[in-house]
């Protein structure tokens, strides 16, 4: 899985970083989101699903790649 | 039980809600979400535009830039508003923009209401509930949830927040009270704003000649607003953080109380707090709904809703989406809500929904903890019902336990 995100776009709701806290934080400043791993390992990808679906914004793109041969 | 004709008659707003039922939206919303969850509607200054019941539909309209939420565009959908569109909103009201006016809002205040920033406040959160349970336990059983509880906690919270003196309470709440409900003549609103309006530009004023260390004092200092803009957006978020949360925290308990074993878990297992207070959410929907009008010509679930028709968005029943959340209409702790639409979708979700997280996760189960033997101490229907107000919820909620 290989998850992307549109700053220009988020609107600081948090539910990613409320969601998926090892994959989503939020910017002390601005309160925008941060990508912290892009590549999220396996026991964390049905969080990240959900995250990107609760995204008000819908920012937060993804795409599931062949799991087997991905790192 | 066919109507078939009458499936592309309008409909009127279903606002009654059945007898005994102080936690279900209005039965004819639930009727209309099953056989037409989008479809024409009547308000009651003559416009013919849309009512969206369905999850589907819902989501999709909230999160469609072509959906516009300016005032100005919008007919109001209960009885008593204007003819015509809306006055557009006050300076500072981010609810009736668009962007990009409402992206130069949002991002000087989102960074201060992030999920972390929120989080550093659990434990002042827990201290105010602490300070309120010890006071409800020293005056002994009986007392009103909404006064001495619901109300209080928020209320110093967002005070906090924002750097408004708490004690000054009498020269705004009352202000916002009348802001919030649906009784009161348009005229008396916009007095109430205006009144609020004015002790906000006393404390702005204090604010830039001597900023504080809180978020106005911020404002005051490290933006560009202009003081009318800092006036705005302090009254806005001022009266959205008195009222909302108090409301959850007040139906949230009386639900809870209503059905006790739903209560007991709480109790039991801590635990349980963050997905208890996205069901509650999604089953109270305290903010049962919005408006907005489309821009353009736009096709939603195979319809097409016209440039200038007003859409009303009801999200309670959007909420109790049987596709969405099976079994809608119970309240079930252990289900995963999030998804639901109590905090809003699209670019205006809700502001200040990670404060108010917090500010439920610990107040709910603190009260329960506290009075394990908490009971109503008036008959479930005697309690009464804020049908009149734009946020849901009792206004009074008579509670009594037993002396240990
Ligand atoms: C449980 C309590 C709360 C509920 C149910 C709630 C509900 C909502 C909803 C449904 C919206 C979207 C309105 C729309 O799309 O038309 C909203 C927006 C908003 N809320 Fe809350 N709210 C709550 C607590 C708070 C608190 C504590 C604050 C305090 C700071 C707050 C500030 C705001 C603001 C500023 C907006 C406008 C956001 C925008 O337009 O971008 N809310 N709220
Ligand atoms: S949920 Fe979406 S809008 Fe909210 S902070 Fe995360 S990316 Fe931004």
């Amino acid at each position: 899985m290989d998850v992307r995100v549109d700053r220009d776009r988020c609107i600081g709701a948090g539910m990613c970083a409320l969601t998926a806290p090892e994959i989503f934080d939020q910017d002390e400043d601005e309160g925008l989101v941060v990508l912290l791993n892009t590549r999220p390992p396996q026991e964390r990808r049905a969080a990240v699903r959900i995250a990107a679906g609760a995204c008000p914004a819908a920012v937060i793109t993804l795409t599931e790649q062949d799991t087997s041969t991905a790192p | 039980m066919q109507h078939e004709p009458s499936l592309t008659e309008p409909v009127t707003l279903p606002t009654q809600r059945a007898a005994g039922c102080p936690f279900d939206p209005p039965a004819g919303l639930a009727e209309l979400r099953e056989q037409r969850p989008l479809t024409r509607m009547t308000y009651p200054d003559g416009h013919v535009g849309w009512l969206a019941t369905g999850y589907p539909a819902v989501r999709a309209i909230l999160g469609d830039p072509r959906f516009s939420s300016r005032y100005e565009l919008l007919h109001y959908p209960f009885p008593g508003g204007p003819e015509g569109p809306l006055p557009p909103a006050p300076v500072g009201d981010m609810t009736g923009m668009d962007a990009p006016e409402h992206t130069r809002y949002r991002r000087l205040l989102m960074g201060k209401f992030t999920v972390r920033r929120m989080r550093q406040l659990t434990d002042r959160v827990e201290e105010i509930t602490a300070e309120h349970l010890d006071a409800l336990e020293h005056r002994g059983p009986g007392a009103d949830l909404v006064k001495a509880f619901a109300r209080p906690i928020p209320a110093l919270v967002i005070c906090e927040l924002l750097g408004v003196p708490y004690a000054d309470r009498d020269r705004f709440q009352g202000h916002a009270d009348t802001i919030m409900s649906m009784d009161a003549p348009p005229e008396e609103g916009y007095a109430a704003m205006a009144a609020l309006q004015e002790y906000m530009a006393h404390l702005v004023a204090a604010k830039r000649a001597d900023p504080s260390d809180d978020l106005l004092g911020d404002l005051a200092c490290d933006s560009d607003l202009t003081d009318e803009e800092l006036i705005g957006i302090g009254a806005f978020l001022l009266a959205a953080g008195l009222d909302t949360t108090a409301n959850m925290i007040a139906h949230g308990t009386f639900a809870l109380l209503t059905n006790p074993a739903q209560a007991e878990a709480l109790r039991t297992d801590p635990d349980l707090a963050p997905r208890a207070v996205e069901e509650l959410m999604r089953y109270l929907t305290v903010a049962p709904t919005t408006v907005r009008s489309a821009l353009e010509d736009v096709e939603v679930e195979g319809q097409m809703i016209k440039a200038g028709e007003s859409v009303t968005i009801s999200l309670e029943a959007a909420n109790r989406d049987r596709e969405r959340f099976p079994d809608p209409d119970v309240l079930d702790l252990h289900r995963k809500a999030t998804g639901h639409l109590g905090f809003g979708h699209g670019i205006h979700q809700c502001l200040g929904q990670q404060l108010a997280r917090v500010e439920l996760m610990v107040a709910l189960p603190a009260l329960l903890g506290r009075f394990p033997t908490l009971r109503l101490d008036v008959p479930a229907d005697e309690v009464p019902l804020r049908t009149n107000m734009n946020i849901y919820g009792v206004h009074r909620l008579p509670v009594t336990w037993d002396e240990d």
